[in-house]
């Protein structure tokens, strides 16, 4: 199967690139960052989703599946770039594999569309509500990008449309959202409060993306990790210590003295836990994460 | 482990029914040292202070999921916590016991998270379904906390029955085993209500006693638990058929408030399960 990756230079879409290639796929990508040491069996076209250049990879290429892994959060772009890259880019994406005979496309999500409430419950199944913007504005934009991605299910029919909502990614890469908060000496949190943070190995995370594509699996789904832990375990198997600051401060102070820079409403996902049911995808493709909760932050604290 | 807390306590933590992880902690995020904490520091209330006598406890299931459904009293809710206490220290082997904790206290910091380590998650259905599937046991007041908020002259009155854990007992196929606590009404007789505090705090009610301070007094109580009743039907009955066997349970919980209330030789009010509208 010839399958794109958008996004490719991101560390996990490496990750599925390289797995789809030994699999014996044959893997294109596009991204507007450069991916300099790619294996040579992997071609890689820099180009914006957006312009000219990357419809042209789809009119030329014509791949039979499509995995769009070109979203990006608060921590590599300012918010109108980011809008239109989530929004503009996802859109480009079922358009243009609408027009060139992409047969099946998967939209790579988070499951932090649900979003981080008092009254939400743990362990969201794939039919409650996406409220992430409700607490968090800067992730109107993701939640956007999700509900389209899902409204091509009945938009272009004839395309196999999948949209996963991964849990947060962990592992040696030290990349991703919630290694960026783990990042400094401390890790800020909301003195009070100690929500269960829900996480895959990024092994894992990889392993299920392929699994998606090869079932061809259709709708939405979740796709958890291991048992979610407590932020406050979370920092000390990896070696940080929890810096607890009372609300009034927390926003004042992130940015500073080596704290990560979070955008508004980002203390909801430090007060409150976003735990996620992915059973029904393990039901139908047989994933099970392989690392566990002990292993994957073991493997994010020792990369070597 | 956990210096300072009573042998029982301690043997008891590693024998409850949660499947804890390398870290003491179960996929709900209950951590085994808050709960050994927790049993440990109530465990003198619940033998001591309370004097808590219980009487029926073989009825609760020693494995699976059930649902304990009682009456909710006296200001601040030690019913809760004295039958959590009574599941641990009472039963062989022990079980843990999930409450659903009203949505305003997920908002308070440190409280939020040590209800979170104990696994009292907010009262949502999701979280009962979740729990009750996980084969655990959910304590529910069905009277809610408007049921905390009855005057000391109402005691041993019931409000009115929520329905929602009659359909989810139907649906998950749960026994429900009723019970009645009593003695609560007596340990904190509210006389007045401070809407001043309870808005401040976010909470429904501020019970003030006659001594202010909304603590409550160590007179004995007891809890009674009545045998397992199961119900026919898969939760999606009419809301009439779900009140008749609503009526059922609350009916039976009154007639162990009696029976609790007679062996404690408390007087038996004329009101008794009565709604808190109906006058007797």
């Amino acid at each position: 199967m010839k399958v794109l990756i958008t996004g490719i230079s991101g560390a996990l879409a490496r990750k599925v690139a390289v797995r789809l290639a030994t699999a014996g796929h044959t893997v294109l990508g596009l991204d507007r960052r450069p991916w300099p040491d790619a294996p040579d069996n992997i071609e890689v076209f820099e180009a914006d989703l957006r312009k000219r250049p990357a419809e042209d990879v789809f009119r030329l290429h014509r791949p039979d599946a499509v995995i769009h892994m070109g979203t990006v959060t608060h921590l590599s772009a300012a918010t109108e770039e980011r809008y239109r890259i989530n929004l503009h880019g996802t859109r480009a994406v079922f358009e243009h594999g609408n027009q060139y005979g992409v047969g099946q496309t998967l939209f790579i999500g988070r499951h932090t569309v649900y979003g981080a409430a008092p009254d939400a419950p743990l362990y969201h199944s794939e039919s409650d509500p996406p409220l992430g913007a409700s607490t968090y504005p800067a992730l109107s934009d993701l939640v956007a990008a999700d509900l389209f991605a899902g409204s091509a299910l009945w938009q272009w029919p004839e395309m196999c449309t999948s949209v996963l909502r991964i849990v947060y990614v962990l592992g040696p890469s030290q990349r991703g959202t919630l290694a960026s908060y783990l990042s400094g000496p401390f890790v800020p949190t909301v003195l009070g409060f100690d929500p269960l943070f829900h996480f895959m190995h990024e092994e894992d995370a990889a392993h299920a993306i392929v699994l998606a594509l090869e079932a061809r699996l259709r709708g939405v789904y979740n796709v958890a990790g291991p048992q979610p832990v407590p932020i406050s375990v979370l920092a000390r198997v990896i070696g940080k210590r929890t810096l607890p600051l009372p609300e009034p401060l927390f926003h004042r102070a992130l940015g500073k003295f080596g704290l990560p820079w979070l955008p508004r409403g980002a203390e909801s996902h430090v007060k409150y836990p976003v735990v996620i049911d992915g059973s029904r995808f393990e039901a139908e493709t047989g994933f099970a994460p392989e690392w566990s909760e002990k292993a994957t932050m073991e493997s994010f604290r020792w990369p070597g | 482990m956990f210096p300072g807390l009573p042998d029982e306590v301690r043997e008891r933590i590693h024998q409850i029914d949660v499947p804890f992880n390398t870290y003491g902690l179960d996929r709900f995020g209950i951590s085994r040292d808050t709960l050994a904490w927790f049993y440990g520091f109530l465990t003198p209330f619940y033998r001591h202070y309370f004097q808590i006598q219980t009487a029926g406890i073989e009825h609760v299931p020693k494995a699976g999921r059930a649902m304990i459904i009682g009456n909710h009293s006296g200001g601040i809710p030690v019913d809760a916590s004295m039958v959590m206490t009574s599941l641990f220290l009472d039963m062989d082997p022990p079980r843990h016991t999930h409450g659903m904790v009203e949505k305003f206290a997920q908002k308070w910091p440190i409280v939020s998270q040590i209800f979170s380590r104990m696994g009292q998650l907010a009262g949502l259905p999701e979280h009962a379904v979740q729990l009750l599937e996980s084969e655990r046991i959910l304590l529910v007041f069905p009277e809610g906390a408007r049921g905390t908020g009855k005057l000391y002259q109402d005691r041993y009155r019931l409000v009115r029955f929520g329905t929602g854990f009659m359909r989810l007992a139907l649906k998950t196929r749960t026994p429900i085993v009723p019970f009645a606590f009593v003695g609560g009404e007596e340990a904190l007789p509210t006389i007045a209500h401070s809407r001043i505090l309870a808005q401040l705090t976010g909470a429904p009610y501020w019970p003030i006693p006659p001594w202010v301070i909304p603590w409550p007094m160590p007179v004995p109580c007891r809890i009674h638990y009545g045998e397992p009743m199961t119900f026919e039907g898969d939760g999606n009955e009419s809301d009439e058929d779900i009140e008749a066997r609503v009526v059922e349970v609350r009916e039976r919980i009154t007639e162990l408030m009696r029976e609790g209330l007679e062996a404690l030789e408390l007087p038996i009010p004329e009101h008794l399960g009565m709604d808190l509208e109906e006058r007797a």
